[in-house]
């Protein structure tokens, strides 16, 4: 009961956010927290008076001069980067600046799935301390992020993927991540309305997580913002970073659109935009961005309730809990920062998915978008430092960054407090150099 | 749709007749290069907000390479060329600076 929770007023006025933060007492200590708890009683003591006692999950606050860290980027990724720089360290005199508005990039244009069957040791640790922080997240926020451990199968489609999928289900039980080869009978007990025969892609298996699911993607982003605000951190929308300020190969502050800001640490968690930062601060990364897209149908009854990820067809499908089917298709082949992708991808993928899910051939598509996601050579992240000090670099999370976010952030943070972290020190952006790659590219065979 | 004109073929092509082939003009390393050289070279890939240069093949066509100056905000197609050669033509780039004033890609423009 205390999970379903009214959704709380999110579209605020910025510019009256602004002018009622103005001269309010910022940087309040996580000990004397104004914040009104969530709950079964908040909702029943809100029901007696018309609902007016609702406030504003978080400040809208003018940037101060100063701060310990900087976060460039109020998506997942950062928020998360700060809360657990707030929670795990300490430290709260910190800024999440964003372009745009909050979780308005790929955190809320992604398809919401979570799991950790990674092949190589550094992805599993890191995606797996992700999933189990999704396991409490709606307890530790208080707020329902709609944790849903589904079940995730990723369909073995042509005998390549077989060996490949085996192959990872033995690495991930050596890594202590549950997962399981299963037979196309199981499969199709899974997931009823699968055609498991063929004859083009018939289903010769599957990889199962049972914890395995999705979530509310823009809960996480909401939950997380709420709560670093709560601990007294400024999170400044509508803020571009115009330029990185250094002295003597270290970092000292950002020039904005709202100012210059001052800072001892610059994080930059960006996404798609990371090469366009980091060209602002005098260095290169070896990303390249490109659009990847998604698609809705109209809502229908349950049907299925599991996330089939088909990486031969290009598609992954989950089902909202609106009754969308929720369909994720591949990305184009050339760089792009337009959020929108070529529609002849659309087409591919449903053309490919209607034959392993052929009920989905009656439905209409209802939306389409793109995200720009940041791709590197082998797929796996960059949290990293970099060649200035101070500056740390959070991106490359390509097709598959929402389900890494508590991780990342947990991660990201202890990097930033500490200089090192045993979750970051394979994610090197100099790992290309030394040829130390974290090759997911391989193991996915596609989008992961 | 992207569609891009084929120098070879002399038609427009849908991008589901391309095949999209990365960065161009790349300068390919060798022996007595330097590591940070072939780092560059193998993953160091141009990543711009705007002008851009790029290998297309025509797949479904001649099959020939051909590059192509693309602008990665608008989808704005400036000009193909032939892959026969270390630069963008001049052509190339006076339609860019016509429609990008200030532009820079590598060491061009």
């Amino acid at each position: 009961m205390s999970q379903n929770l009214p959704r709380v007023p999110l579209w605020v006025s910025f510019a009256s956010a602004c002018q009622a933060n103005k001269g309010a007492k910022t940087g309040c200590l996580a000990g004397d927290s104004t914040l009104k708890r969530y709950s079964a009683f908040a909702i029943a003591r809100e029901a007696f008076r018309q609902h007016q006692g609702w406030e504003r999950a978080w400040r809208s606050p003018a940037p101060k001069s100063s701060y310990d860290v900087v976060i460039v980027g109020a998506g997942g990724h950062g928020l998360a980067t700060a809360y657990y720089l707030g929670k795990n360290f300490g430290i709260t005199n910190v800024a999440i600046i964003e372009k745009g508005w909050l979780g308005g990039g790929n955190t809320g244009r992604n398809t919401t799935i979570i799991r950790s069957n990674y092949l190589q040791d550094p992805s599993a640790a890191i995606y797996e301390k992700a999933r189990s922080l999704y396991e409490t997240m709606s307890q530790d926020l208080n707020y329902n992020v709609m944790f849903s451990p589904r079940g995730v199968i990723m369909l073995a489609q042509t005998e390549h993927e077989v060996r490949g999928y085996k192959r990872t289900a033995h690495a991930n039980s050596l890594q202590g991540v549950s997962t399981e080869w299963i037979s196309p009978a199981r499969v199709k007990e899974l997931c009823p309305i699968m055609n498991i025969d063929g004859p083009r892609y018939p289903v010769l298996g599957g990889l199962w997580q049972a914890r395995g699911g999705s979530a509310r993607h823009d809960a996480v982003a909401w939950g997380y913002a709420r709560a670093c605000s709560d601990m007294g951190m400024d999170v400044i929308q509508q803020c571009e970073v115009t330029g990185v300020m250094t002295e003597a190969g270290k970092v000292n502050g950002v020039n904005t659109t709202k100012g210059d800001i001052s800072c001892n640490k610059l994080g930059m968690v960006v996404a798609g935009h990371a090469s366009v930062l980091a060209s602002k601060a005098g260095f290169r990364l070896p990303i390249e961005s490109v659009a990847l897209q998604a698609l809705v149908s109209e809502p229908i009854k349950p049907c299925m309730d599991v996330v089939v990820m088909a990486n031969t067809v290009h598609g992954y499908l989950s089902q909202s809990d609106k009754g969308e089917m929720v369909i994720g298709g591949g990305t184009d082949g050339y760089n792009n920062y337009t959020q929108r992708g070529s529609f002849h991808h659309v087409e591919e993928t449903v053309r490919s998915l209607i034959e392993t899910f052929p009920m989905l051939s009656r439905l209409k598509m209802l939306r389409q978008w793109g995200g720009i996601v940041d791709v590197t050579g082998d797929r796996s992240p960059i949290l990293s430092k970099t060649p200035i000090e101070g500056v740390f670099v959070n991106c490359g999370w390509g097709t598959g960054g929402f389900k890494a976010i508590p991780g990342s952030g947990w991660a990201m943070a202890e990097l930033i407090a500490k200089g090192q972290s045993p979750l970051t020190d394979e994610f090197s952006m100099y790992r290309f150099g030394e040829g130390k790659f974290i090759d997911e590219s391989v193991a996915a065979g596609v989008a992961h | 749709m992207l569609i891009l004109h084929c120098p070879y073929c002399g038609v427009d092509v849908d991008e589901t007749d391309l095949h999209a082939g990365g960065e161009a003009h790349l300068h390919r390393e060798s022996t007595g290069s330097s590591d940070q050289d072939f780092e560059n070279y193998l993953f160091m890939r141009e990543n711009p907000k705007g002008v851009h240069f790029e290998r297309w093949q025509h797949a479904f066509g001649c099959g020939k390479w051909f590059l192509a100056a693309r602008c990665t905000t608008t989808l704005e197609v400036f000009g193909t060329y032939s892959a026969q050669t270390t630069e963008p033509p001049q052509d190339i780039q006076d339609a860019i600076t016509h429609k990008r004033q200030g532009w820079s890609w590598r060491n061009f423009g």
